[in-house]
């Protein structure tokens, strides 16, 4: 990685591997970044999806083999390990979620422990698995970046399906008038029907904005936060190759921003759970507020 | 950076993630919690359960015992004023029959000096009649002095 420049190398590290169509080259990998914008929507990062479904079939391996074998009685390693997390995120949801629904708790468990693996990429160092795929695939300038969240599309993702389920819960709960009720009598009402009506654009552009907000601001954060680190590792990484003193001083920084970045993961995936609770718990309250 | 289908697929996985999380994964795991929360719950219970019997059962042990130590310093005591009873009954026994013994023997005495005496008397009687002979040089008619020499006899 030393011959490129460092602009180079920067946008190396930030462009993914991406398959989709091209306008010239048909169905493909894109060569360039600029061959990857062409390929417009129907195009998919194979590293993001790649690395998120294996991140997701981890956890869902682990988990599995602990709950298969999971006894009243004395628990294993294992099993404490993840009795730990599903009784963490039981005490989170049964805080903040009073409604009944056996869906919330799992899913909360599910992005948790989803999120932290794939924000646990970031903590792997940056040029390690990029050039283990180069060297694995021959090609020395292939696209690969290895932590998902540091896409959006993939906190996006993860944010519009909470959404769908916010979405899902409000009408089911409520039902359409109520939803609708909820979007355009507040926060603003009057007992004079005119003036209601006046009122109602002016409500429903605001709680519009609110509504859109949640699932936005679940997929910046998280991936402003992710992309931000990834971004410093790379920076400090450009320090290894140039010199001893400030490669020294690479590895130091490395440690240290790896240290706090250990943080960062963890606290932004109990941020993105927490959150996801919170806003169904929202949906599924019937009150007027 | 761009937006692209990333995202559908990304959504599905989450979704099949969740499904497969919800069906298979959290069932098992929280009821094996719950049911681990419900046996420590229980064992406690019987732990205390069992703490209180041992108090009971140690209370009433303590109680026998207090009981059968006062029935057993009543049964001594009880035997001791038997015994002294018994001595007591004995040494007023063996004291009756001493002076049972002591008047008989006073009244054998007393029976053995009247006949000696009476003996003694008749034969006083008849050596003063000797005597009275030899003196007067006659001879007493004994049936005249009988009623003298009874007199005398009865004086000596």
């Amino acid at each position: 990685m030393a011959a490129e420049n460092a602009s180079g190398y920067i946008q190396h590290h930030l462009t993914n591997l991406t398959f989709g169509q091209h306008p010239v080259n048909g169905w493909s990998f894109a060569h360039t970044a600029e061959e990857a914008k062409e390929m417009g929507f129907w195009a998919f990062h194979v590293d993001t999806l790649g690395w998120s479904v294996f991140l997701g079939l981890v956890f869902i391996f682990l988990f599995r083999m602990a709950a298969k074998k999971a006894t009243s009685g004395q628990p294993g390693g294992l099993q404490n390990f993840v009795e730990v997390l599903v009784e963490f995120v039981d005490g989170s949801v049964r805080d903040t979620f009073h409604g009944r629904n056996p869906l919330i708790a799992p899913l909360a468990l599910t992005i948790f422990v989803w999120v932290f693996l794939m924000n646990f990429m970031d903590l792997i160092p940056v040029d390690w698995l990029p050039m283990a795929a180069a060297a694995i695939t021959g090609n020395e300038h292939l696209f690969f970046r290895v932590v998902p969240t540091t896409d959006p599309n993939a906190t996006l993702g993860l944010a519009l399906s909470v959404f769908a389920l916010i979405l899902f819960y409000s009408i089911k709960v409520k039902g359409i008038g109520g939803f609708l009720g909820e979007l355009t009598l507040h926060p603003f009402s009057s007992k004079n029907m005119a003036v209601q009506i006046i009122l109602v654009p002016i409500n429903f552009l605001l709680e519009f904005v609110t509504l859109i907000a949640k699932p936005v601001s679940l997929a910046l954060r998280l991936f402003g936060n992710l992309y931000a680190g990834e971004l410093i590792f790379i920076l400090i990484a450009i320090m290894f190759a140039n010199g001893v003193v400030l490669g020294g001083l690479g590895v130091v920084l490395q440690w240290a921003w790896a240290v706090f970045h250990i943080l960062i993961i963890v606290l932004q995936a109990f941020i993105f759970m927490m959150l996801t609770i919170v806003y169904l718990s929202m949906a599924h309250e019937d009150n007027d507020h | 950076m761009n937006i692209n289908a990333t995202l559908i697929g990304q959504s599905v996985a989450f979704f099949i993630f969740v499904l497969f999380c919800m069906k298979f994964v959290w069932p098992p795991v929280i009821t094996a919690l719950r049911e681990r929360q419900k046996k420590i719950a229980d064992g406690l219970d019987a732990a205390n359960r069992a703490n209180r019997d041992l108090e009971l059962a140690q209370e009433k042990v303590g109680e026998q015992l207090r009981e059968a130590k006062a029935q057993a310093a009543e049964i001594i005591e009880q035997a001791k004023k038997r015994a002294n009873q018994i001595v007591d009954e004995a040494r007023d026994q063996a004291r009756g029959e001493g002076e049972r013994i002591k008047a008989q023997a006073q009244a054998e005495i007393e029976q053995e000096l009247n006949s000696v005496k009476d003996a003694l008397r008749a034969q006083v009687g008849a050596l003063a009649v000797g005597g009275a002979e030899k003196i007067l040089g006659a001879t007493i008619d004994r049936n005249a002095h009988a009623e003298l020499v009874n007199k005398l006899a009865a004086e000596i």
